[in-house]
């Protein structure tokens, strides 16, 4: 069939499938099996279904998906690594009709930017943060976290992570899940087609709090990096499955609403 | 010009800037500002949409005078020196990504924790960069209660115009002065320029994007060809000084803030003793007002710097002036003010 035979064809059919409105139509730039694809999408998904996408704030992090402004149809803003929490809060606090969201990395919200996550997080500000763990840093060539498991071989700890050196993986969720100030605190993973249903629930659910000004919210989603886990992508599924989730369970870690 | 009020000049900056229409301030404790941040505490939420927030640290505070002018508000933060040094990152991104926002630095003595003291050790570091990467920020040096309000409510004008963090470099003395000061009239909050840039919500637009970030080579370079482009028209615009005296003067005293204040007093003895001590002041100290004192170099034969330092503005002062010119230098360190009786000595020993 020539071109126009089937666009004609495919004109007269009922669309079933399309990307989200909030995307536009530009390549991902990430790897295979990485799971920044799937988490920005369902974002994007969860924006479009709560109406939101002309007057959503994305804060993007430093590392691979620093170029979320490059696909998003929202306006996004691309701060320091780690201060997203906070570059977040000044547009919240200075717009608070606006939708905000702040998406970080590991390295971001568990290391170097500790002080403004755990510090947004204690004022409950009025933000939906989206916290994606893959146990190690991914751009800058595989280093160790402080969320890396013990005894995960990194760059940076080439003979496996020991608890002497670098202490214990550090379960953010649980230790932000102990202050008062947070709303809503889950733990999700997007590896199979259940966990992905399940987790853009959740990711609905923290914009919904931010809409009806409930406070913070924030959803860790585990994440692949096969890439520099040395995997093939569905290696790496299994490996979230058999070791990540033993030491980051999935689920729900405080409920306030 | 407005109502007239007995106020500290931590105050006056406060009040200034609230009357400038800011309306989101971000900051940490630290002395000698800390009357500026009790001062927003209390009067920034009887103002609309007023936002007073401690934040968790500089860091913080300055990341989020980021978020709160990429949503295009107008926005301030404020400091002391090691406070200021926290802040550096967050600076070279908002000169980066041409956010505007306002920094009060009230300088004390260093370098590390230093003292409380005032000091202007903070000069290099304000004109000469702070952050990482090529840029420059509009730095507005007061020697007065009442001029320390006058350029905080100008340095919002500047920051929006240009699009740039503007600076406003004080000392311990000037904050902590009470003066008389009549109070700028407030600009009304609500009726400020457009600022199409801003993440505000597409609302139908095509995205507006916030970022420092150009991976490309070509592409950062343009980004600065951009801010360079800037800067130039900044220093052809902006450049502001004030000269004393200086028709036929014997010796020309280059002095800024606090100190060029102490000048004008050491200026009234030498006159006493027959010496015509003529006073430059630079108010803007990045654009520095380089060629009003070449030009006026070529009056003297000696042009003697004054800081409350051990010599950073009296570097631009030799590239400035003519090579013929002596440039000595008169400094105190670690938060000791020089006197008039002082400064006097100094300016004998040249005359």
């Amino acid at each position: 069939m020539s071109k126009e035979a089937v666009a004609e064809e495919t004109s007269k059919m009922k669309k079933v499938f399309e990307g989200p409105e909030s995307l536009n139509e530009e390549e991902f730039s990430y790897c295979p099996g990485c799971h920044h694809g799937v988490i920005n999408r369902l974002i994007a998904e969860v924006i479009d279904d709560l109406g939101i996408q002309d007057n959503t704030i994305g804060t993007a992090p430093v590392g691979c998906s620093v170029f979320m402004y490059k696909w998003f149809d929202i306006d996004v803003i691309q701060p320091a690594h780690g201060r997203v929490s906070a570059v977040a809060t000044g547009v919240k606090r200075a717009r608070p009709d606006l939708n905000v969201f702040a998406y970080q990395g590991d390295g971001d919200f568990a290391s170097i930017g500790t002080n403004n996550s755990t510090h947004a997080a204690n004022r409950g500000e009025n933000i939906t943060v989206f916290f994606v763990n893959n146990t190690l840093y991914g751009m800058t060539g595989g280093e160790m976290a402080p969320t890396t498991l013990l005894d995960q071989k990194t760059t940076t700890t080439p003979h496996g992570r020991n608890a002497k050196d670098y202490g214990y993986p550090i379960k953010m969720s649980e230790m932000l899940a102990e202050l008062d100030g947070p709303t809503y605190i889950t733990r999700q993973a997007v590896y199979d087609s259940k966990r992905i249903d399940d987790a853009k629930s959740a990711m609905k659910k923290a914009f919904r709090i931010q809409m009806e000004e409930e406070g913070y919210a924030m959803v860790e989603l585990l994440s692949a990096c096969p890439i520099n886990w040395g995997m093939d992508p569905v290696e790496a599924n299994e490996r979230i499955k058999e070791k990540v989730e033993k030491v980051y369970p999935l689920g729900d870690i405080i409920d306030r609403t | 010009m407005g109502e007239k009020k007995l106020l500290r000049g931590n105050e006056a900056i406060a009040e200034a800037a609230i009357r400038a229409g800011c309306r989101n301030y971000f900051a940490y404790p630290i002395t000698p500002q800390a009357e500026l941040l009790q001062w927003m505490a209390n009067h920034m939420p009887e103002e609309e949409h007023g936002t007073f927030l401690q934040a968790e640290s500089e860091i913080g505070a300055i990341n989020m005078v980021y978020g709160a002018s990429s949503a295009g508000e107008r926005t301030m933060t404020s400091s002391s020196s090691p406070g200021i040094s926290l802040k550096q990152e967050g600076i070279s991104y908002l000169a980066g990504a041409e956010l505007p926002a306002v920094i009060v630095n009230i300088m004390r003595g260093g370098p590390g924790l230093g003292n409380i003291q005032p000091a202007q050790g903070d000069y290099f570091q304000t004109t000469k960069g702070g952050g990482h990467g090529d840029y420059r920020l509009i730095v507005l040096g007061p020697s007065t209660v009442p001029e320390a309000a006058e350029l905080t409510f100008e340095a919002f004008e500047l920051a929006d115009e240009y699009r740039t963090p503007v600076v406003v470099l004080a000392d311990g003395m000037i904050g902590q002065m009470m003066e008389p000061v009549e109070l700028p009239e407030r600009v009304d909050a609500s009726n400020l320029p457009e600022k199409p840039w801003a993440t505000t919500g597409t609302d139908g637009r095509e995205p507006n994007v916030i970022r420092s970030f150009a991976l490309g080579a070509e592409d950062l370079k343009s980004l600065n060809e951009g801010l360079q482009d800037k800067y130039s028209e900044i220093k052809s615009e902006e450049t502001r000084f004030e000269k004393i005296g200086t028709e036929d003067p014997d010796i020309l005293l280059v002095a800024f803030g606090t100190v060029a204040r102490i000048a004008r007093s050491a200026r009234r003895l030498a006159r006493e003793e027959g010496i015509d001590a003529g006073i430059f002041r630079p108010i803007t100290l990045w654009p520095f007002p380089d060629k009003p004192l070449r030009d006026l170099s070529k009056k003297v034969d000696t042009v003697l710097t004054l800081e409350m330092n051990s010599g950073q503005m009296v570097e631009d002062v030799r590239l400035s002036v003519n090579s013929n010119v002596d440039t000595p230098f008169y400094g105190e360190m670690g938060g000791v003010v020089p006197t008039p009786e002082s400064i006097l000595e100094e300016v004998k020993q040249h005359v």
